[in-house]
């Protein structure tokens, strides 16, 4: 018998598979494919203090092996993600992870402090690294000290763990990591999308409107993986790992890099049954290279 | 209620420069589409699915028809596809025309441009079958684009027109309106630009307009292709809302 469980801060996983935060919505659209209660948790699109409208369109690009996007934190405000998604989400039997964004250190102690009465929450993902929105977001997410003061701020204010949402667009991933540790972050989950862009031949510009937007999919799998296996030597809280994966196998990669649980993001939009896949395969996976359980798998590659 | 499906292509046609015509093997999807629906396709090595309307429907024979035009690799992939082969698809998607209300007393404008053509055939099959009086106009850039004329004909009057005059008549949809009967209502789907004409044209007129925009999951979680509408909303998703909202309800 494989074990899949993974015990994490607020967060006791039945398998270590989630979907990431802005591939899944609110889990309704995902609940007529499959009961979301196979899930080992779910991690809500992000919510900031009011509704925020988002981007201009085109908010999407295909890239080789990848996707950009630039969606701008659409979402409709936090007290209302309390009175509708999350009773809606309460009734599937797995923890509930919201991710919370703002434009300012304010706006992320509010957000906060109103999930605390929340019917059922479980962990936050702090989200300090998007790259698609003009205020906040990612300026926390590159700065060290504006990393650590919204931290801080946000463990203060909240009654749940505080997992912290890195950027890859940065020059030390690893400073950026200890630095929020020693703020008081209780995990960190990595990596958000990476900034590029791509050009329109016919019209010379660029096909999304943001101009810009965050790189995910398999294209990113790599640069997670060099940045976990990195980032895990150096500190002591767990990692959720995320970016680019679509099989049971890249979900044994990510642990063997130092991860303790994961995130599947754009492969959603591929495939709306590959939470449930990945999740039924992955004992499969684990038998074949002779483990019977997550716990054995995490961090094997620095042994 | 959408579902992932496998559907068999059943034949491939190239009926107008760059069009492809294909028709494919479902009986779920066939059973449940309505007109304005779309197909949110999977294309080998392409990280996004393509969405894509329903052009026609045969029930007794399991099938659905999907046109597309090539413009990438995309849809390159798709028009490669050989008959007998499986194609992944998430459907019957969106929201289709309300029709329901239409009755044989009324008359409606079917008004299309380019690839957004496809899903008015399937709305004329129907609405004809409901004894509804149905007229078209159909625009294309110029002749070698032009299809389904002969099809349309059969469901109404049709006018053709294309932007360089190679065929019908010359200039844009909306140049052609003195030339229409009375009509109570139109359906319109084709490039934003022409959806605006068509729209400050008919300012009094019921319409309903069918949009096409760049989708990621194509079942509403992603917020990738949305619309400004005029209600306190303040925006919709294309993908589960619409792609077909009255001309009233959203911001051209």
């Amino acid at each position: 018998m494989i074990d899949l469980s993974v015990s994490l801060p607020g967060l006791n996983l039945k398998n270590p598979i989630m979907p990431a935060s802005g591939c899944f919505g609110f889990g309704r659209e995902y609940s007529q494919f499959y009961d979301l209660s196979t899930l080992g948790a779910v991690i809500m699109k992000a919510a900031t203090g009011e509704e925020r409208l988002g981007n201009p369109t085109p908010r999407v690009a295909e890239t080789s092996s990848g996707m950009l996007n630039a969606i701008g934190l659409q979402n409709p405000g936090v007290r209302k993600i309390m009175e509708t998604e999350i009773p809606f989400l309460a009734d599937f039997n797995i923890p509930i992870i919201a991710n919370v964004a703002g434009s300012t250190i304010d706006e992320y102690e509010y957000v906060a402090t109103e999930l605390n009465k929340a019917e059922r929450l479980d962990a936050i993902e702090l989200n300090i690294s998007c790259p698609n929105v003009r205020e906040g977001g990612i300026q926390f997410g590159i700065d060290p000290s504006m990393a650590a003061t919204v931290t801080e701020t946000v463990k203060k204010a909240s009654n749940v763990p505080v997992y912290v949402k890195l950027s890859p667009n940065v020059t030390s991933i690893v400073d950026m990591a200890k630095g929020i540790e020693q703020a008081g972050a209780d995990g960190l989950t990595m990596i958000n999308t990476l900034t590029g862009m791509r050009l329109d031949l016919a019209n010379k510009k660029p096909i999304i409107a943001n101009k810009t937007g965050g790189l995910s999919g398999p294209a990113i799998k790599p640069i997670a993986i060099r940045m976990i296996y990195e980032v895990s030597q150096h500190v002591s809280i767990p990692i959720i790992g995320m970016g680019g994966i679509e099989r049971a196998e890249d979900v044994l990669e990510y642990l063997l890099a130092g991860a303790s649980a994961v995130a599947v993001g754009t492969a959603n939009f591929q495939n709306p049954l590959i939470c449930p896949e990945i999740i039924a395969d992955l004992p499969r996976v684990l038998e074949r290279y002779g483990y019977s359980s997550i716990n054995e798998v995490i961090g094997g590659a620095h042994e | 209620m959408i579902k992932q499906e496998a559907m068999e292509v059943i034949s491939s046609t190239r009926i107008a420069k760059d069009t492809i015509e294909m028709v494919l093997n479902n009986s779920y999807i066939s059973n449940k589409a309505v007109p304005g629906q779309f197909l949110h396709i999977s294309v080998v090595g392409h990280t996004l699915r393509r969405p894509i309307s329903i052009a026609a429907v045969n029930q007794a024979e399991n099938t659905v028809t999907i046109l597309f035009k090539i413009i990438g690799s995309g849809t390159e992939a798709l028009a490669n596809h050989q008959v007998g082969s499986s194609i992944n698809v998430l459907g019957p998607s969106g929201n289709g025309f309300s029709i329901d209300e239409l009755t044989k007393e009324d008359s409606v404008l079917l008004i299309g441009g380019g690839i957004g053509v496809p899903p008015l055939y399937y709305l004329g099959t129907v609405l004809k079958e409901q004894g509804v009086n149905v007229q078209a106009v159909l625009g294309f850039q110029s002749k070698e684009y032009v299809f389904y004329e002969e099809d349309f004909i059969a469901l109404g009057d049709t006018l053709v027109v294309t932007n360089d005059g190679s065929y019908g008549h010359e200039g844009y949809v909306t140049d052609l309106v003195d030339e229409l009967d009375e009509f109570d209502s139109y359906y319109s789907c084709g490039p934003a630009p022409m959806l605006q004409a068509v729209t400050k044209t008919f300012p009094n007129k019921k319409g309903f307009i069918s949009f096409e925009e760049r989708m990621g999951c194509g079942v509403g979680a992603c917020f990738a292709c949305v619309i400004e509408t005029k209600d306190e909303a303040g925006y919709k998703k294309i993908c589960q809302d619409g792609p077909v909202f009255a001309a009233s309800e959203v911001s051209l």
